[in-house]
């Protein structure tokens, strides 16, 4: 059964149209590792004359000590406000100049960064990203720290307090893991510990997380393999290896029953959140709940928005994903409610779809759909080198959950070899009815 | 040197990855003193574009892009929400909306199922300047999609229980957009700039009251106008070769036939600008943060001086060093991110520079807006200007490096009638704005004290030091009243 499903779909792939494209689903690369321990991983992609440099730092929220969360991110801000040898404000307009972009972000797990610039401006790319990391701190002083932490706390405010139903994921982590569990605090931290992170924590921080020995560089885009690697070298060979980090160690996760909240916001429709608490990325199951995520919420002809949105018409949107993450993951269904009608409503709807998943499983195209759906999305996130989710960065994903860089066709056959049988029980075994979290978002009452 | 080994077994450490690793000896210290130098820009080579017809007329642009198995198709018309009557608002909007709610012999769900299994992506959608049908599809799939598409693009049966449904979603939005202020903002700018009567003034999807009142045939009509050979391009962008698609069009596409009347464009007349300077504070109480709107009316996409405008917003607010970020974010704190555009339509649309603020310091942010917005009127440093024409030419490669990206750039091209050396000379264009084109265009179309405020936050915290300033009248309304109703 498993077989089938995969030749056919090799079958409509291996027709090409007038191209000569080799085998698609392949990322060449080559991978070294620098003396001091740094991870470089190179692909060459001259489709256009751009180039992308990403750098993953093995960092995240999730190594932040209680008292100080929120703390990678509110680092990973500093980066860009100048090292050493680039005074405060050059990051920026430097790759202006060059015409290039750039950016980061913080997950629980990571940290990544990512400058993408015409290829000319490789070795300013490098220069720029090896002085971050080989000399921050030389120029990182109390009034920097205090600067982000206004721009943070405001990025808070603009995607938390003042959007509607901003609150609810807050509260879900914090009900979903165990308070000693580093998933149960927020990303974007709590606003007491934002205002108590100090230059020391900086210095701390930075001597501990961000050596080379704990990160990993991707060069892509239209480059030439060996300058590539000598600049690679000659950037980045200098800066001293740190101490090795201690993985961390999170206390076991498990939901003994339901746990159910109501909070109030400003806002004008009910909205119902269901989690669980699901297995970690690329750990069996992970695959079979982003495709029952599909099955439950992807597209009109899917069981739930079927059945709220289209038939009853008692919902306004529904939709549920599979969050992944190194030491965990969660599952997630949310639905609001139309005017006139209540969470409650949408929440028996949702429990006798699951009910009858579980018993009976998908149909098989339902689940064909959803793996036809995957597929696609993979050969879309072939199209881009840089910025987030392009080539580059998924080299870095791909190195990071252990896989091996080029892990494009593993990946999308985890997909492909699924069965109905397959999501029937992983909707058994990972979305129980009796041990989850309920969260219901009210509207405040009008004064 | 090694090529990329796969390990198939996964929970490995990163360590056990780099099994094949070479151990490199450290370098000595490279040179840090000064940045690297860059060498020479590199040139970009589009792929041709190559025009075709089909044998009713309609213009068919493919580019041949391979380096994915992919393809997307685009139907164009020439259309849209500024072709919407006087009372019915949001129904070039509602119109492409329905499209794929039921068409030919298939219905809404058929249509869902049918394009979700094959892996592709259907959209329909409009702007205030065109309809647009976009389908991205594995190109072993393309056939059989592209007749779901044309179904959807010329045959729609638009389903009364449909039209119900999709109803009730808009109206729902059109509630939930105020809970948001960041969606309130731009919403009422539009409406307190342009007013009830201009089309400008109302957004896309028009007020609860027209969506109410739009009817299947009111759906018809517009489709029957609107969705014409005459108004229409087809562009294909993807892992194919021009002869290999021309049949399939044809064969979906070829027999369309013009309907009873020749499509009919509405212009949108410019609107006139405020005449001085005024404030509007809409309450949203308990607001964390304010979010400002502050502009008037700006230019159309035609506007001769389009490629100063390009590098003045540039420097104002259209990259993360712009002076607005740098001063609200960087200096001040008061704010996530400050940005300014310009939105260039057939006729003018607005341009407003904007921000969500914390609420304790939203008169001082307002402040600071007013400062950069006097002080773009003063002479630009010349390293600013180098680095902001720079930004945008040199980044004009990264438009083109996926196939929805190639796209949206002939559309664009199509709509507002560029030229095909649009492409060619855009770097050089760009590098040939002075400062003293620049400056003028400052000065026509930044005048600050003209510009209309719109402020959607926490009325009792903001309002006493918003007055404080006065920056001009300020009247404060509800969201009711600043969307209109």
């Amino acid at each position: 059964m498993r077989r089938r499903i995969l030749l056919i779909l090799l079958a409509l792939f291996t027709v090409p149209l007038g191209a000569q494209t080799p085998a698609p689903l392949q990322v060449p690369y080559q991978q070294f590792k620098l003396a001091n321990g740094l991870n470089v991983i190179l692909h060459r992609d001259t489709s256009i004359p751009v180039v992308a440099v990403n750098m993953w730092y093995y960092v995240g929220s999730a190594n932040e000590k209680p008292g100080r969360t929120g703390f990678a991110h509110l680092f990973e801000h500093l980066m860009f406000e100048g090292s050493k040898h680039v005074p405060e404000g050059r990051f920026d307009i430097l790759l202006e100049g060059a015409g290039g972009d750039n950016n980061g972000s913080t997950s629980n797990d990571r940290t990544n960064y990512v400058i993408d610039v015409p290829s000319n401006a490789l070795e300013l790319a490098l220069f720029l990203e090896s002085d971050r990391m080989g000399y921050l701190l030389d120029t990182m002083t109390p009034q920097r720290v205090d600067g982000q932490r206004d721009v943070v706390k405001n990025e808070r405010r603009q995607s938390y307090e003042n959007r509607p139903y901003g609150m609810a994921s807050i509260e879900i982590d914090k009900m979903l893991w165990p308070a000693t569990h580093p998933y149960s605090w927020p990303t974007i931290g709590y606003m007491e510990d934002l205002t108590a992170a100090s230059h020391s924590d900086v210095v701390e921080f930075f001597k501990k997380y961000y050596a080379p020995n704990n990160a990993s560089l991707v060069v892509a885009g239209d480059i030439d393999f060996d300058r590539t690697r000598a600049l690679v070298e000659k950037w980045f060979g200098e800066i001293t290896r740190g101490t090795a980090v201690e993985p961390v160690a999170p206390p076991a996760a498990i939901l003994t029953g339901v746990q159910k909240k109501t909070l109030t916001d400003k806002v004008t429709l009910p909205r119902l959140y269901l989690a669980w608490l699901t297995p970690r990325f690329y750990a069996p199951g992970d695959a079979a709940l982003d495709v029952t995520s599909s099955v439950l919420a992807g597209g009109k002809n899917s069981r739930l928005y079927k059945r709220l949105v289209y038939d009853m018409q008692i919902a306004q949107d529904v939709s549920a994903y599979q969050q992944s993450g190194a030491l965990g993951s969660q599952f997630q269904i949310v639905a609001t409610a139309r005017t006139g009608h209540t969470a409650a409503e949408l929440l028996k709807v949702i429990d006798e779809e699951l009910d009858r998943l579980r018993r009976e499983g998908p149909q098989p195209r339902e689940v064909q759909r959803a793996i036809n759906q995957m597929e696609a999305s993979f050969y879309q996130r072939m199209e881009r080198v840089g910025s987030f989710g392009g080539k580059a960065d998924q080299l870095n994903a791909y190195a990071f959950a252990g896989g091996g860089p080029d892990y494009f066709a593993e990946d999308l056959a985890r997909y492909t070899s699924l069965s109905p049988s397959d999501i029937q029980s992983a909707s058994v075994r990972w979305l129980p009815v009796d041990r989850r979290v309920e969260v219901v978002v009210e509207p405040e009452e009008k004064k | 040197m090694t090529l990329g080994s796969r390990l198939s077994a996964l929970g490995l450490t990163v360590a056990c990855v780099l099994l094949f690793a070479i151990v490199l000896a450290a370098q000595s210290a490279p040179d840090r003193s000064k940045p690297p130098s860059l060498g020479p820009v590199p040139q970009l080579k589009l792929p041709a574009i190559q025009k075709r017809a089909l044998s009713n007329g309609v213009p068919v642009w493919v580019i041949e892009a391979h380096e994915v198995p992919l393809v997307q198709v685009t139907l164009v018309l020439k259309s849209g929400s500024s072709d919407d009557p006087a009372d019915k608002y949001g129904l070039a909007s509602l119109t492409a909306a329905m499209l794929d709610e039921g068409a030919g012999s298939r219905s809404a769900l058929e249509i869902a199922d049918e394009i979700d299994f094959l892996g592709a992506d259907l959209g329909t959608s409009s702007s205030f300047d065109a309809s647009a049908v976009r389908l991205g599809v594995p190109v072993a799939r393309l056939s059989q999609a592209l007749s779901v598409m044309a179904d959807v693009a010329l045959r729609p049966t638009f389903p009364d229980a449909e039209l119900e449904r999709v109803r009730q979603e808009r109206l729902t939005d059109l509630l939930q957009a105020r809970d948001d202020a960041a969606t309130v903002a731009p919403m009422a700018f539009a409406r307190q700039l342009f007013g009830p009567s201009h089309r400008y003034g109302t957004g896309a999807i028009g007020t609860a009251t027209t969506i109410k009142g739009l009817t299947t045939s009111d759906l018809k009509s517009f489709h029957a106008a609107a969705y014409q050979p005459a108004n229409a391009t087809l562009i294909v962008v993807g892992d194919l070769t021009a002869d290999s698609v021309m049949p399939q069009l044809e064969k979906q596409f070829g027999s369309w036939r013009a309907g009873s009347t020749a499509p009919g464009h509405t212009t949108v007349p410019m609107a006139p600008q405020p005449a001085q300077r005024q404030i509007v504070l809409v309450d949203m109480p308990g607001a964390e943060q304010s979010q400002v709107r502050i502009g008037w009316v700006g230019v159309p996409r035609s506007a001769p001086d389009y490629f100063p405008l390009q590098v003045l917003n540039t420097i104002l607010g259209g990259s993360f060093t712009s002076r607005l970020n740098q001063n609200l974010r960087e200096t001040h704190g008061y704010s996530y991110g400050a940005s300014s555009r310009f939105d260039m339509r057939l006729s003018a649309g607005p341009f407003f520079a904007g921000a969500g603020v914390q609420t304790d310091k939203t008169a001082e942010a307002l402040r600071e807006f007013f400062n950069e917005l006097t002080a773009i009127g003063k002479p630009i440093p010349a390293d600013e200007l180098t680095k902001a024409k720079n930004y945008v030419a040199f980044g004009f490669p990264s438009n083109f490096e996926t196939i929805g990206d190639f796209s949206a750039q002939i559309e664009q091209q199509i709509v507002y009638g560029l030229p095909d050396s649009y492409y060619a000379d855009y770097v050089k264009n760009i590098q040939a704005v002075t400062a003293e084109a620049v400056a003028k265009t400052a000065a026509t179309y930044i005048q600050p004290q003209r510009f209309l405020v719109v402020v959607v936050g926490d009325r009792k915290a903001i309002e006493p030091g918003i007055r404080a300033l006065n920056l001009g009248m300020v009247r404060t309304m509800s969201v009711q009243e600043a969307l209109g109703e």
